[in-house]
């Protein structure tokens, strides 16, 4: 019986991960190597130049993108750790409250959230517009239509998606256990390192999983807060797919991006010390 | 059995050259096998025939019911035109507010049509681009029975019966239309823009608004070299597409923006761009610096259509309240919540009638509605109005990488 | 000295994490502000003056309404879903080892990094072809697919914190699998859960993309929001969006009470 307990814990992730994900993605996978177009249909080629065509096309795109989502998910690493620090030990019983108030802003649609940030970031706004005033800023100086804009959009959407797990694996942490670090290393940052860092190291792993990927392939951000060179992936799979209609070159940039998404990781995970990517969380 | 739900009659209507067999497999793993395993099948339709035409709306009856879908805030609040169309009519409607964008819904759309399903819609209003055109290619839009359209014929501009991506209106009738032209803000703006050269102008470099979708920046791109995008050729979109790439390069253009550039203008972040003449009339409405230009050297109009899609269960029901829109009081009472341009001229006279016995605030919101040229174009303004480009699937392969790699770069 | 170096730094970080709060909720102030414009167009982005009559008002976009209460029974039942049986993927992953379970890492993964537009577009094709009529049921199972690895992943890094011997106590002791999964492992867990439970409602009720396909006729919040925006978001969708917010807080802070008293 306990031998097949992980078995029957899977089971119903499986069953939907297996119909509703693995077949939608065998379908994807054979769409990427088809050719034709949507009027006349699409026949099966074998056509691996799809690939080939699709990534010399918009490398500088997905390049941007690993770049643009790497950065980001430094920014969330950075700002997230001690709030998720501070929330596991000194947290106390409203632990729960400060992260439902963290996750809170993300109940309401992005498009009012979105809507929002072009008020306070504008130009000439309530923001920018009173350090202009104050002769603190020059005059042309501007958030908006900015690298800088895109990366920390994708820091802000997805801070939560970072904080969240960290919580979860620090919390675990007895804070007595880091009191008698301190003790025996005699500095709060030794003790950190020591003691409190490799115990977070699963929360760490999950969060970077959880904002990377879904950062690198964010359509939303660039969109809404980028400039005239900031295009991402995520935009130009988009206009394939819909405006296009080239799902072969869509499928293969989204395999494209899975499988370089993949590989981050798993080079993180090397850096992280696993020797198991697909374990890594594990250890 | 029901006739309209006979698909070898649809097929007569639509005639596509190959069809795709519904799947009829119950468990949905084998369905989906077989979605891996196969192609997309394609199903280019022919031009309708004007006998099949004809012989498909002999057979339509009336069902009382019609299901309408639309996009949000596109019918006032009570669905008062539509409560009277079933109580003139006895048709009873719903009402469903689920179009939220062209691409994502032809997205949608496209599957569903493709295996011969309904869609459960009878009529769907759409933008004339690309998608629209897709739908016509694709044989989703079934060919309109214009003897049973009489208000149609009576009451619509001149302008939207003679559309070059739909000619005849063999298909669609226009629900609203919009402009797009030159907004700007006067704050930061000083002189009075006239032409369309000004979005190109070093002055405003960093300060200049462009639409990200091809088919508007594309027309911009050939107004500014005289070119008339309506009878434009592979050799012109290059040229544009030059001009256009040398504005971004020059760093003249802040962004490629969708709606939001409206908030972008009015707010100061560019100083003018490219805009959509509903949002300007808001705008202006809202007290806002923004002033709206049709430049001389051209603009563009885009309508949303009306169609009824393949496979619609009530057809008939579904033209009568087409041609029922165009009854002008009707229309104008759509149009003074909409506040879009109205296909039917006579709106403007009823409204200021309107205006004429109103009071209060509801007076002086007609007024500026009936004089605005953003809902009420003049003449001029017509004259100057170009559609998108009609492009059939092989040209399209070729214009949207000319034009989305200067907005996508 | 250590420790009053160590209280001023838990002071620091105290309040660092009300600003790090402060600056996520920052867009929810300017949505609520214009709950309360006074606009005279369909435009709510300038400043016209105070107003209630949009809460007055709030129900009068009947479709709006619709939109709103389907989102929230969505995401409230696909929440619930998703917490059960990504937990226990979670579990199953974090605890023990079994065959298959680097391809289940991988399914994880995969679901995390599908683009939301392949996962939509794909789910479509599937549904149709399935003759599967496209409504509130559709988009459950879309959101249970792309919230399950969140939650998984969540639990998952509480799980390998764990100490299996506890349980092992528990069983020795004489409890059964199903007492000591209530009595031991669940409280253990339960912080990860929560927190998944929270990352799955937020991914739920904020999604567009896929729910753009999967939806048929039925519509969210989101999806109402989106095709507003052609001829300008109406007030009462802010108020909407104050009162999810409002609710959000009177929670949390009718919790932060309940923990006091529980001191």
């Amino acid at each position: 019986m306990r031998r097949l307990t992980p078995y029957l814990l899977a089971l119903p992730s499986w069953m939907w991960l297996s119909i509703f994900l693995v077949v939608p993605l065998a379908a994807m996978a054979s769409v990427s190597l088809q050719t034709g177009n949507a009027i006349d249909g699409f026949a099966m080629t074998f056509s691996f130049s799809n690939y080939a065509d699709a990534l010399s096309t918009y490398s500088p795109q997905l390049f941007r993108s690993l770049g643009y989502g790497a950065l980001a998910t430094v920014a969330m690493l950075l700002i997230g750790y001690p709030v998720a620090y501070w929330i596991a030990f000194k947290g106390g019983r409203r632990k729960s409250v400060y992260l439902f108030l963290l996750l809170l802003p993300f109940f309401v649609s992005f498009v009012l959230r979105t809507i929002s940030w072009g008020f306070l970031l504008s130009d000439d706004g309530i923001l920018l517009g009173t350090l202009k005033s104050w002769g603190l800023l020059p005059a042309g100086f501007h958030v908006l239509a900015t690298t800088f804009a895109v990366v920390a959009g994708l820091t802000y959407n997805w801070l939560p998606f970072m904080i969240l797990p960290i919580y979860v694996s620090l919390e675990r942490v007895d804070p007595r256990t880091v009191e008698a670090a301190q003790d025996l290393y005699a500095s709060r940052a030794a003790a950190f390192r020591r003691v409190v860092l490799p115990l977070s190291l699963p929360g760490v792993f999950a969060g970077v999983l959880m904002t990377f990927v879904p950062a690198t392939a964010d359509p939303v951000n660039a969109q809404v807060l980028g400039g005239t060179g900031n295009t991402m992936i995520g935009n130009i799979i988009q206009t394939e797919y819909l405006t296009n209609l080239d799902y072969p070159t869509a499928s293969a940039l989204s395999f494209t991006l899975m499988a370089m998404l993949l590989v981050g990781i798993f080079v993180y995970a090397k850096a992280l010390g696993t020797e198991n990517v697909l374990e890594a969380a594990a250890r | 059995m029901d006739p309209l739900h006979n698909p070898a009659l649809l097929r007569g209507v639509t005639q596509p050259r190959t069809r795709r067999e519904a799947f009829r497999i119950a468990g949905l793993s084998a369905a989906a096998l077989a979605l891996a395993a196969c192609g997309v099948q394609g199903q280019k339709a022919a031009p309708p025939k004007a006998d099949a035409v004809k012989d498909f709306w002999s057979k339509q009856t009336k069902h009382g019911k019609v299901v309408f879908a639309n996009w949000p805030e596109y019918m006032p609040g009570d669905k008062a035109p539509l409560e009277a169309f079933a109580k003139a009519t006895g048709i009873s409607y719903e009402y469903k507010e689920v179009v939220n964008e062209n691409a994502e819904f032809f997205g949608k759309v496209d599957p569903v049509l493709r295996a011969g399903q309904s869609l459960g819609y009878d009529i769907v209003v759409m933008t004339n681009g690309v998608q629209l055109q897709h739908m016509f290619e694709l044989g989703y839009a079934t060919a309109l029975d214009h003897s049973q359209l009489p208000n149609f014929a009576a009451h619509a501009g001149a302008k939207y019966k003679e559309r070059s991506y739909d000619p005849g209106n063999t298909y669609t009738l226009p629900y609203m239309s919009g402009i797009t032209g030159i907004a700007y803000n006067t704050k930061y703006v000083k002189d009075d823009i006239t032409s369309i050269e000004a979005l190109f102008d070093p002055k405003y470099k960093g300060r200049v608004g462009m639409m990200a979708d091809a088919q508007e920046i594309a027309n911009f791109g050939m107004f500014a070299l005289g070119i008339d995008p309506e009878k434009s050729t592979e050799a012109d979109w290059r040229k544009a597409g030059e001009k256009l790439k040398a504005q971004r390069d020059n760093g003249i253009v802040r962004k490629y923006y969708d709606q939001s550039y409206i908030d972008a203008v009015s707010k100061g972040d560019v100083w003018l761009t490219m805009a959509w003449s509903g949002d300007v009339f808001q705008r202006q409405l809202a007290g806002e610096p923004v002033r709206f230009v049709v430049p001389q050297e051209g603009g563009t109009i885009w309508t949303d259509n009306m169609l009824i899609p393949k496979g619609a269960a009530n057809p008939l029901d579904a033209l009568i309240l087409m041609d029922y829109l165009y009854q002008p009081a009707v229309a104008a009472e759509l149009d003074e919540y909409v506040q879009f341009v109205s296909p039917v001229p006579a709106v403007q006279d009823l409204l200021k009638e309107k205006a004429a016995t109103a009071e209060g605030k509801d007076k002086k919101d007609l007024e500026a509605l009936v004089a605005s040229p953003l809902v009420f174009p003049t003449e001029a303004d017509y004259a100057k109005l170009r559609s998108y480009t009609t492009l059939t699937t092989a040209q399209e392969q070729i214009f949207n990488p000319i034009f989305q790699s200067i907005t996508q770069a | 000295m250590r420790s009053r170096g160590g209280r001023l730094g838990d002071r620091l970080l105290h309040v660092y994490t009300w600003l790090v709060i402060l600056w996520l909720s920052s867009p929810i102030a300017v949505m609520i502000m214009f709950g309360f414009n006074d606009t005279p167009s369909k435009s709510n982005t300038s400043w016209h003056g105070f107003t209630l009559k949009w809460y007055q008002q709030l129900f009068e976009i009947s479709d709006l309404t619709t939109a709103l209460r389907n989102s929230i029974y969505i995401a409230l039942i696909s929440t619930v879903i998703t917490v059960v049986i990504g937990t226990m993927l979670g579990l199953a992953l974090g605890r023990h080892r079994f065959r298959g379970q680097g391809a289940t890492n991988f399914l994880v993964f995969a679901a995390i990094s599908t683009p939301e537009l392949v996962m939509g577009a794909s789910l479509l094709s599937l549904f149709v072809s399935a003759n599967l009529p496209r409504d509130a049921i559709t988009i459950t199972i879309a959101h249970v697919l792309f919230s399950l690895s969140f939650v998984t992943v969540t639990v998952r890094a509480r799980v390998v914190t764990l100490d299996p011997s506890m349980e092992e106590a528990a069983r020795d002791l004489g409890a059964t699998t199903w007492g000591t999964f209530r009595q031991v492992t669940l409280p253990a867990i339960l912080p990860g859960v929560l927190a998944g439970a929270m990352l799955a409602f937020a991914l739920s009720i904020d999604d567009y993309v896929v729910t753009s396909f999967v939806n048929g006729s039925t519509l969210t919040f989101p999806l109402w929001i989106v095709g507003s925006v052609k001829t300008g978001i109406p007030p009462q969708v802010n108020v909407m969006g104050t009162l999810i917010f409002g609710l959000g807080v009177l929670i949390a802070i009718g919790n932060a009470v309940a923990a006091r008293r529980r001191t």
